[in-house]
């Protein structure tokens, strides 16, 4: 059965030519770029072109540019640095529907006496920005928040954001993750103070991230070792994927039209089809300020988890919020924090394109998934076949 | 993704008796929508009391439906005396098993089954039994206190498991462990079950995987187990533990208080040397 992956914000599959740049440095090209001969300088070389193409990519200098594990890593080396530098400020803000990178570690600080202010959203999931405003203090060390949201796709107006952080004097971060080559960036025109990207969300391996820290911001590493990254990450640099992490990046900005264009184009026609094909299904997030690949879609009176296998039965991959899928017996953070009813949100289902899906595979989707809601919603309790719902429990 | 079995999925995608009958004489509905998931059963009594049919409409995961469909197989046929005793680990058994976090499915699914039995005998609809102790999932002190007596629950992660109490917001996980202490307090003179090696095992290795080896860990040590002879629990220490002076004092005064507390009041714990 063939795959038609349509979960490009959980991971994406590694482009062929980042495949091919990558894999000399798994076999013949092994060397340490930390040593002195020819067989390691090499190496080292390579990393500096990749720097480059990172920093290209985000309109940044290249010696702005940290190679990390992961995008959780970048965001807690960003936290903890803002922390560390910021003196005897225990004030972060950050948002309510923030990736757990950024959320359970800001649930820690508070534990250890950090006050956390987490600005709501509205019932589209954009973020209150009077809130956002008021909530900025002389003790606010940092600011975090994501550029785009990983389970509906919003976007939020961090560069509006961080302009008024940098003229309150504070340190301004945004998980970059799901945003980057999905819409152009050009840090060197913002305030932005740090970003944190994620390699494998945008078709280079897992594995590998980068942290984005602005020339003249004062930093502490995470990672305490060796001199690698000019002291701001100790530890043997990843080489082969930092090189994958390098071609990565080059080729979404080759790609970020079409991106744009073509998967939006593919995304719309999805959402538009369903919408229309199944009764009682509506997006969640808003239309416009969103990411051109995500469509979060919530089917009434059935529930995601069951929604996900039946799909899985014909090889399509995508994810949803239920509390089922989670593991835990909530409904999605995201989802609650956007106001969106329990009813809604347990049928939650999450479509993320990459430009290698298909308009077939589209096609496709549009056909298998009326037939899958209708069986489900077919023994469901509430759900009344003539149309009118029975929602005495929609509390 | 959930590891299910395969007669889980098999019963997820193919399930029996599914729907709404229209001759029903016992009608139970439990759950909601904001909890995440709701069951309603519709029985056909005859005359004699037997299970002529039962039909079930489920809203829910999976293993929701599965155990909703599983439970309307188990009544078919059945004498409502028989039905009358079938637990939620019957409903557990007959899928082959369900993943620990889904066994409020089945809770979910002996639920609706004591509500249609009212439901069949006139018994007016209680509303709601005992106080409320998890407002996120409405949840009484009563519905707890009963999965932690049939199912022999002994933290607040298995009460969640099984009845979602807890699950959410946590403000009630103290009471839950309240609830717990009171159960155990009453159990305490009855004679237990005899526990059957396999089970003594497994309930020691989840023991230790989830009460003891953590604390350990936390340490720099650890523990595995080597063997289980009767009531010998023989282990081996490992890293800090393995150089600590007071390791034995360890092995008794928590590991073996805690497993004689989660598992069965005779055990010792031997170390072995290797």
């Amino acid at each position: 059965m063939k795959t038609i992956y349509m979960d490009n914000n959980a991971t994406t599959q590694v482009a062929p030519e980042v495949l091919e740049a990558m894999l000399p440095f798994l076999r013949d090209q092994y060397g340490n770029p930390s040593s002195a001969y020819t067989f390691g300088g090499q190496v080292a070389k390579k990393i500096r072109h990749a720097r480059e193409q990172v920093a290209d990519l985000l309109g940044a200098s290249s010696e702005e540019i940290t190679f990390t594990s992961c995008g959780s890593e970048s965001d807690n080396t960003a936290i903890m640095s803002a922390l560390h530098t910021g003196k005897d400020k225990m004030h972060i803000v950050t948002s309510r529907v923030e990736h757990p990178a950024v959320k359970v570690l800001c649930g820690h600080l508070a534990k250890e006496g950090y006050r956390i202010t987490e600005i709501p959203v509205d019932r589209e999931g954009r973020l209150n920005m009077d809130r956002y405003k008021e909530s900025l203090t002389p003790d606010t060390a940092l600011v975090s928040l994501m550029w785009a949201n990983n389970e509906t796709g919003v976007i939020f107006p961090v560069e509006e954001a961080a302009r008024m952080a940098r003229d309150r004097d504070i340190l301004f971060h945004t998980d970059a993750v799901q945003a980057v080559g999905k819409i152009p960036i050009d840090l060197q025109n913002s305030t932005i103070d740090m970003l944190s990207i994620s390699g494998h969300k945008l078709h280079a391996p897992k594995g590998v991230g980068v942290l984005y820290i602005r020339k003249g911001t004062k930093f502490t590493p995470f990672l305490i070792g060796g001199h690698q990254e000019r002291g701001r990450r100790g530890g043997t640099e990843n080489t082969a994927s930092i090189v994958a992490m390098g071609k990565a990046c080059e080729l979404a900005a080759a790609h970020m039209e079409e991106e744009n264009t073509r998967v939006k184009k593919m995304r719309d026609k999805l959402e538009k089809e369903l919408l229309a094909r199944v009764p009682k299904s509506r997006v969640n997030g808003a239309v416009e300020e969103r990411l051109p690949n995500t469509s979060n879609i919530s089917f009434e009176f059935i529930e995601g988890e069951a929604i996900l296998l039946l799909m899985d039965e014909f090889g399509i991959c995508a994810s949803s919020g239920s509390a089922c899928t989670s593991g835990s017996l909530q409904p999605s953070h995201v989802l609650r924090a956007m106001g969106i009813p329990f009813t809604m949100a347990h049928g939650s289902i999450r479509f993320s394109l990459s430009i290698y899906n298909t308009e077939k595979e589209i096609d496709f989707v549009v056909d298998k998934m009326p037939p899958i809601i209708e069986k489900l919603r077919g023994f469901s309790p509430f759900w009344k076949p003539a149309g009118q719902a029975c929602a005495s429990d929609a509390s | 993704m959930w590891e299910y079995t395969d007669k889980v999925k098999e019963h997820f995608l193919n399930p029996r008796n599914a729907g709404e009958l229209e001759d029903a004489n016992a009608v139970g509905e439990v759950g909601s929508m904001a909890c995440g998931d709701a069951l309603k059963l519709t029985l056909k009594v005859d005359d004699a009391g037997k299970i002529e049919d039962a039909k079930f409409q489920t809203f829910g995961c999976a293993s929701a439906i599965a155990s909703a469909s599983a439970l309307t197989e188990l009544l078919k046929g059945k004498s409502l005396k028989e039905a009358e005793k079938i637990t939620n680990q019957e409903i557990a058994d007959y899928l082959g098993g369900l993943p620990k976090e889904k066994m409020h499915c089945s809770v979910l699914g002996r639920q609706a089954l004591e509500a249609a039995l009212a439901d069949y005998k006139g018994e007016p609809q209680k509303e709601q039994e005992g106080e409320i102790v998890c407002e996120c999932f409405g949840v009484t002190d009563i519905e707890i206190e009963k999965a932690i007596r049939e199912n022999n629950l002994s933290s607040v992660e298995e009460v969640t498991n099984y009845t979602k109490a807890g699950g959410g917001c946590e403000n009630c996980h103290d009471t839950i462990r309240e609830l717990i202490a009171k159960v155990r307090e009453e159990e305490r003179p009855v004679t237990r079950p005899k526990l059957s090696n396999i089970r003594k095992i497994r309930m020691i290795e989840e023991t230790l995987e989830r009460d003891i080896r953590p604390s350990l860990q936390h340490d720099g040590g650890d523990i595995e187990l080597v063997d289980v002879i009767g009531n010998r629990v023989l282990v081996a220490t490992r890293g800090a533990c393995a150089v600590c002076k007071a390791s034995e004092l360890t092995l008794t005064n928590f590991v073996e208080t805690k497993l004689r507390e989660m598992v069965w009041p005779e055990l010792v714990v031997e170390e072995v040397k290797e």
